[in-house]
């Protein structure tokens, strides 16, 4: 069970640091707020791999409920940043 | 036997998340990228749904893997190709690697700590015990409604506020052409059978996997699918009933909370014996809001009929543009 709860967690941090790391190294707008999607996807990974108890055990909703709600706002914060991004894009151009 | 078979499935899930999130994240290419990350949502889903939380699998696929995707995606074109004249220095490449290194190695320390720490109180275990009282019995929809109402009601509140920047900001894109007869006749099929499987799973996420959440995406991909085969269809909704519908979510869950606050003295405070109905009751209407904000935050602005409302500021609008 542990051994599970590791593996995830470490695939989580993985996600993560892959995440952060493009989002510092993209020049592009659109790739920088896709790798911070993935950079979010990992921190939801940990939180889940630490819920999960094994197959017989239940697992803690807490954790879950966060999740939920982090995968709405996570939607919602992209829809607003490329808004905020084509903005930018067309007084660029002007 | 089964234990191997288990380890070589997660093992297989863990690299293929690993090797998905690594292509889409260094790609220069965005169609590709888009492409891969919603790949990388469609495992995730899986993963959620092997790590026990088939909530969180629903709502992955339909909001992490379908609109995000479908969010990028519709961005691409208005973007520019490529700006990939100037490259980060090398010497800023490594300090970055260094630092992001680091981060990591400190996380897998705080996890492996927190992952051997079996004393100190846990959460699920007082959650479980009270989740009786709550109305519901699904643990998970006990605390999003119940036990961590305000979180929900913020979270509403955050979505909101996100759409009527997008609102705001108003750089709606063009309509797509007449879509092919093979996108409308599927979508004639699909979305009854959307509208269904979301009251389907707002009902059943009293006792089961499924919830607001997860029924306003599945409503919210029934609209843009509309949208796509035939972009006068969203006209029906006038601008009015966007607006009531954007934000009746949150007007239902605050007006649910003050009345709580006169009968038991707090606010949302469910009674036991009302908190099930209740939790419908709030559950209904944030549905129809999340549904309403993620169509608008992929339409990118007002939709196609809301500017007849005020000429004025649409010629402004059009005046502005550059193109």
């Amino acid at each position: 069970m542990i051994s599970q709860q590791l593996l995830y967690s470490l695939a989580g941090i993985g996600l993560f640091g892959i995440g952060l790391r493009a989002t510092l190294l993209h020049q592009m707008l659109l790739a920088r707020l896709l790798a911070l999607n993935v950079c979010g996807a990992g921190v939801f990974l940990i939180f889940i791999a630490v819920a999960y108890g094994g197959l017989e055990q239940l697992v803690d909703p807490v954790p879950h409920a966060l999740v939920l709600t982090g995968i709405v706002v996570a939607v919602s914060a992209t829809a607003m940043a490329l808004a905020l991004g084509r903005r930018l894009q067309e007084l660029n151009d002007e | 036997m089964i234990e191997f078979l288990w380890s070589i499935f997660d093992i297989s899930l863990v690299l293929l998340i690993l090797v998905l999130a690594w292509a889409a994240c260094s790609t220069h290419d965005m169609m590709r990228a888009v492409t891969l990350f919603m790949a990388l949502g469609l495992i995730l889903a899986i993963i959620w749904a092997r790590l026990k939380a088939p909530d969180l699998a629903l709502a992955e696929a339909v909001i992490g893997a379908g609109i995000s995707g479908a969010l990028l995606l519709s961005a691409i074109k208005d973007y520019p190709k490529t700006t990939m004249s100037e490259e980060r220095s090398s010497h800023v490449e490594w300090i970055i690697n260094l630092m992001t290194l680091a981060l990591m190695t400190i996380m897998a320390w705080a996890v492996w700590h927190g992952l051997n720490m079996s004393d100190g109180i846990r959460l699920s275990d007082q959650v479980m015990s009270q989740v009786p009282e709550s109305g519901v019995s699904n643990p998970v929809t006990a605390v999003l409604l119940n036990f961590r109402a305000y979180d929900t009601l913020l979270e509403l509140a955050v979505v909101l506020t996100a759409v009527l920047t997008v609102l705001n900001l108003n750089h709606k894109r063009a309509d797509v052409a007449a879509a092919s007869p093979l996108l409308r006749g599927m979508t004639r099929w699909l979305v009854p059978l959307l509208v269904v499987t979301a009251g389907y799973l707002l009902w059943v996420g009293a006792h089961a996997p499924g919830g607001a959440f997860q029924a306003g995406a599945i409503l919210a991909a029934a609209m843009i699918l509309l949208q796509l085969s035939n972009p006068s269809s969203l006209q029906l909704f006038k601008p009015m009933l966007w607006r009531s519908l954007l934000v009746m979510g949150i007007l239902v869950f605050v007006l649910v909370g003050l009345w709580m606050m006169f009968v038991n003295e707090d606010f949302l405070a469910f009674n036991p014996t009302w908190a099930g109905s209740l939790i419908l009751v709030i559950e209904f209407a944030a549905t129809l809001s999340i549904a309403t904000a993620l169509t608008l935050a992929y339409l990118g602005g007002r939709p196609t009929g809301w500017e007849s409302a005020n000429p004025a500021h649409s010629a402004t609008k059009h005046n502005g543009k550059p193109s």
